[in-house]
Order: C-alpha cells, then sequence, then structure tokens
C-alpha cells in the first residue's frame, strides 16, 4: 500500500513541473512585451522599467522560472495588477466560493446517481432501463449554462422563489446563503447526474455478471442485500473515478455555471483576469486549478485499495 | 456493417439530428432570410411571428437566420478542431505506441502533463495567448484534445505491433514506418472514428461555452453561445431570445451523444470505459 502511494505521489511531480512551465511559458508566448502587457499603454517609462525590474523580466528566462517557481513554491504567487492584493488570496477566496456550490453539486449527484445507476443495470434492458438511460443522456446534452438560464427564468423570475442575482456566502448569513446556492447548485447536480449514472450502471452491469453473484444468488440471499452488501463496492471503484474527476474539473471550472449566477468563483475570476490582462492572477489561477485537479485525482487513486484491495499488489 | 448501426432506434435519432445541425449549417452559409449581422433598430425585440419565425433580438436581427449562421460556425469550428486533434494526435500516438524508447517516453510525459489541466481550463489559458477569435477557438480546443487523441491510439497501436500480421510485414523487410502506417495505424481506425465523434461533441459544446463567456467566436459574428450570453439581458423581456440558441446547442449535443453512443457499442464495447 505505501509503495503505492509514494508511487502515485512521485508520478504526480513531473506532472505539476511540466503543468509550472506550461503556465509561466504562457505569459512570454503573448506577443509584446510581458510588462508592457500588464500595465497597457498609458504608463510611463519610469512605471514600465520597475515593473521589468520587479519581473525579473531584464534576467535569463531559467533564472526567471526559477525564481518564480521558487516564490510560487513559498505561497507567493505575486500580486494582483487590477486588486493589488497577493494572488493567493484572491484565489483562496474565490476557490472557497467555488467550492461550496461544487461540492454540495457533486454530493447530491453522487447519491442520486448509483442508486439510479444501480436500479438501470438490475433492470437491464426494460422501460425503467430505458426511460433513465434516456434521461441521462438528456441531462447530459444540455449545457450547464442554459439549464442555469431556464432555472432563473423559471425559479427565479417567474416564480420568484429564489434572488436572481449575487452571491452571499453561507457562512456569513446561513440562510440567505443557501437561498442563493440552490439554483446553481441544482442546475449542476443534475447534470453530472447524467454522466456519473451512465458509469454506475455500466460498472454494476460489469459486476452482475462475475460469479460471485451468482453465487450470492444461489445461496437465497434477497437482490438488495446482494446490491448493498455484494455489488455496491465493486460499482463503486471505476465510478468513483468518474466523480474525482467532475469533482476536479468543476472545482477548478464552473465558470460558465458561476457566469450566469453572477458567483464570483475562481473560474470567474480566470476569465475576469484575461479580460483585464491581469496575468499575475491568470497564471496563479491555471495554477492552482491544476494543481488543485491534479490533487484530487491523487486522493482519487488513493482511495482506491479502499473499494479494491487488489489494487494494492499492482 | 452500416445497415446493423441504423437498426438502432438511437442512431436513427442521433443521425436526424446530426443532419438537421449540418443542414442549418449549409443555410447558415448559403442563404438566410434575413442577414444575420446588420441591425435594424427599428425592429428591436419583436416577438416570434410568422414574419420573424424566432422573433428578433435587441438590435433587431432575426433570430432565425443567427441560429442558422450560428450552426455554420459551431460546425464548422467543432469539425476543424476534431480534424486538427486528429490528424496530430494520431500520428504522435502511433509514433510513440509503435517506437519505444526514450523519445517515446518523454513525449508521453507531456502528453499526460497536459491532460493534468482540465480541458477548459486550458482552453482559457490558451486563449489568453492568442486571443479570442475562430481560430483561437479551433487552436486552443485541438490542444486540449490532442493528448486524448494520442493517449488513444498508442494503447491500440502498443498492442497492435505485437499481432502476426505486423510482424510478417516487418520480417517481409519493410520499413519500420511503413509497416506502422500501413498495417498497425489502419486497425486503429475504429476507435478514432469512436474518439472522433465524442470529440466534436465536446468541441461544439466547449465552443459555446468559450463563446459564452465572451471568449470565443467574437461579435457581430453569431454564435448560439453568445447569442444566449446576450440573452440574459432580457430574460423577463424576451425569454425567446434564451429558448432558441439554448435548444439548438441541446439537440445538437444529443444527436452527437446518440449517435456516437450507437456508433461506440457497434464498434467496441470495449471502449465504454475509455471515452
Amino acid at each position: 500500500m505505501l509503495t503505492y502511494a509514494a508511487k502515485r505521489i512521485l508520478l504526480a511531480i513531473p506532472t505539476l513541473l511540466i503543468v509550472a512551465i506550461a503556465v509561466f511559458a504562457m505569459l512570454h508566448l503573448i506577443p509584446g512585451d510581458p510588462a508592457q502587457l500588464m500595465l497597457g499603454d498609458i504608463e510611463s517609462p519610469e512605471a514600465l522599467a520597475r515593473l521589468r525590474t520587479e519581473l525579473g523580466l531584464d534576467r535569463p528566462l531559467v533564472v526567471q522560472f526559477a525564481v518564480w517557481m521558487g516564490r510560487a513554491l513559498h505561497g507567493d504567487l505575486g500580486t494582483s495588477i487590477v486588486q493589488q492584493r497577493p494572488v493567493l488570496e484572491i484565489l483562496l477566496g474565490s476557490f472557497a466560493v467555488t467550492a461550496s456550490i461544487v461540492v454540495p453539486a457533486v454530493v447530491i449527484a453522487t447519491l442520486l446517481a448509483i442508486p439510479l445507476g444501480m436500479l438501470a443495470a438490475w433492470k437491464q434492458n426494460t422501460r425503467v432501463d430505458a426511460g433513465l438511460m434516456t434521461l441521462a443522456i438528456v441531462f447530459l446534452s444540455i449545457p450547464s449554462f442554459w439549464l442555469g438560464l431556464l432555472f432563473l427564468m423559471f425559479f427565479g423570475l417567474k416564480l420568484d422563489l429564489f434572488p436572481v442575482v449575487g452571491y452571499v456566502s453561507p457562512f456569513e448569513n446561513f440562510g440567505e446563503g443557501i437561498s442563493y446556492l440552490v439554483m446553481p447548485v441544482m442546475s449542476l447536480a443534475l447534470i453530472e447526474t447524467g454522466v456519473i449514472v451512465r458509469m454506475a450502471r455500466a460498472s454494476t452491469i460489469e459486476v452482475l455478471r462475475l460469479e460471485y453473484i451468482t453465487h450470492a444468488r444461489a445461496k437465497g440471499l434477497s437482490e438488495t442485500t446482494i446490491a448493498l452488501r455484494h455489488a455496491l463496492k465493486n460499482t463503486l471503484a471505476p465510478t468513483w473515478t468518474v466523480i474525482g474527476l467532475t469533482l476536479g474539473s468543476l472545482l477548478g471550472g464552473a465558470v460558465v455555471t458561476e457566469t450566469v449566477f453572477t458567483i464570483p468563483g475562481i473560474g470567474r475570476l480566470l476569465v475576469d483576469s484575461i479580460f483585464a490582462r491581469d496575468y499575475p492572477v491568470v497564471q496563479g489561477a491555471l495554477l492552482f486549478i491544476t494543481a488543485i485537479y491534479v490533487g484530487v485525482n491523487l486522493l482519487i487513486d488513493l482511495s482506491y485499495p479502499l473499494f479494491d484491495p487488489r489494487v494494492r499488489l499492482s | 456493417m452500416r445497415s446493423r448501426l441504423f437498426r438502432r432506434p438511437n442512431a436513427k435519432i442521433g443521425a436526424a439530428l446530426i443532419a438537421v445541425m449540418l443542414i442549418a449549417a449549409v443555410f447558415g452559409v448559403m442563404y438566410t432570410p434575413y442577414d444575420p449581422i446588420i441591425n435594424n433598430l427599428h425592429l428591436r425585440l419583436v416577438a416570434p411571428s410568422g414574419q420573424h419565425w424566432l422573433g428578433t433580438d435587441e438590435w433587431g436581427r432575426d433570430v432565425f437566420s443567427r441560429l442558422l449562421n450560428g450552426a455554420s460556425i459551431s460546425v464548422f469550428v467543432s469539425f476543424s478542431t476534431v480534424l486538427v486533434s486528429v490528424a496530430i494526435g494520431a500520428l504522435v500516438g502511433a509514433l510513440t505506441g509503435y517506437f519505444s524508447g526514450w523519445p517515446s517516453r518523454v513525449v508521453m510525459l507531456f502528453i499526460d502533463a497536459l491532460l493534468a489541466f482540465p480541458s477548459l481550463i486550458m482552453a482559457l489559458g490558451v486563449i489568453a495567448v492568442f486571443g479570442a477569435s475562430s481560430t483561437g477557438v479551433i487552436i486552443a480546443l485541438s490542444l486540449t484534445y490532442i493528448p486524448a487523441v494520442a493517449r488513444v491510439v498508442r494503447a491500440n497501436v502498443l498492442s497492435l505491433r505485437e499481432k502476426e500480421y505486423v510482424e510478417a510485414s516487418r520480417v517481409m523487410g519493410n520499413a519500420e514506418l511503413y509497416t506502422m502506417l500501413r498495417h498497425a495505424l489502419p486497425n486503429a481506425v475504429a476507435p478514432i472514428i469512436v474518439l472522433a465523434t465524442a470529440l466534436f461533441g465536446w468541441a461544439l459544446l466547449a465552443e459555446s461555452a468559450l463563446s459564452f463567456l465572451g471568449l470565443g467566436v467574437p461579435p457581430p459574428e453569431s454564435s448560439w453561445g453568445g447569442m444566449l450570453a446576450d440573452s440574459r439581458n432580457y430574460v423577463s423581456d424576451a425569454p425567446w431570445l434564451a429558448i432558441a440558441p439554448g435548444l439548438a446547442i441541446s439537440l445538437s449535443l444529443l444527436g452527437v451523444n446518440l449517435f456516437g453512443d450507437a456508433l461506440r457499442d457497434e464498434f467496441d464495447p470495449h471502449m465504454k470505459n475509455l471515452v
């Protein structure tokens, strides 16, 4: 188990290093002088020169990268040009906002999708199965920003159930905060349910073919017992990967949902910073989001042996 | 093979929806009832009627015409993305799968690192460099999907390399590159087609998401995502503006997903976990 864990963790390091190089290179790939890009056209030559020295643009690229990387490893991602605050501080604030919609959405999607996926597999090739799978592929095909917009129009404007614009942190005002979260969470959850339910069904079908299930049936166990005690654990393993990928990518990129509901999350921050040419924030956000994504996937990989002891051997 | 594929009802519905999308795209280029770009402020926010089937937008432009025009842009961007990412991804995958050795391992290290970016985030990063335009979107999305194609093709070529007929070609004295291109790669075509169909759907969705964010196809050119973004200011006065483009994206995606599923089940049931 320990070797497995160590191997997985070590494998993540070159990945993150290459990611860091790519993010660093990005600023230098943009045509023109990075300092000029950051300051815009109106700044004085002195300010330009000062920023150039501050960014170390007068030094060789390799040195620049080493300095930048060294600072990043110490949590110093630079200062935002627009907000004049440390980038990491801004990132952590907006990440908390994103997490407050994404985590509940993925939890709800998982709780809905796994039982439904198992049910569809159990009733394979019946009307129940066909109905569930049709629903799944329909929700899978609806872009989250459109579903969000429809929710806004129907539940927000027509029925006036939830506030339409803005965000209140549930950590500051719980009741009000929750009312802002309902629509974004539901629109994300429904779409992700479509993704996860298909995986849960496919992996349950694989499991149901195995001999130990036949054996359990032969022992006269009830279908519910077989589902909960025998099939569930083996169904979870592959589904878990999809859940992890979903969680990882949404934590960094619920951009469109955040845009629809004007939620100040990390995806929105990235897009706004691209528009504002606030490159320290763009780089910081790309690095941060990717690290989260790699981290979540690593955690998922490390949790495999909990479901499937065979993983420990390989 | 073809007749068997179309015996699946999903394949039929999917193909029909894709056909509608393609026809709309052709009309978008050849003929639209009204000009999709030029403003006509006398006709601002007109509700759907016999004249304007889907109403008009805040600039007085016919929504149906813009929808057709948007179809051609979406199809063009998605198709170009698939073409570029499959061409480059398949080549990289085939080379690294067929020729083992340190260059392959180094390339795969980079491919794996690229896969570590969440796809939309990577596309946003690339667009930050290249700027928002159709070409920018195609470059960004291709870079995002090349690693996935390379991975799938490599996995296939790795196993094909061990096949007897590939061995036979080698024994006959054919050049390695010839053997790879003539015997190994063609047998990996089925999974590539399945993957390309899925990619088309991803690209379609990603293009509209990027345009929705204002980082895709720039106005005044019509794109479905951009139309949805503009509609947000008029949700209470002109709800039709939000319905039509959203339905267009969803039905196109549904078509691609249904057809892609049927194709995958037909070609290779084992691909289920890969794509």
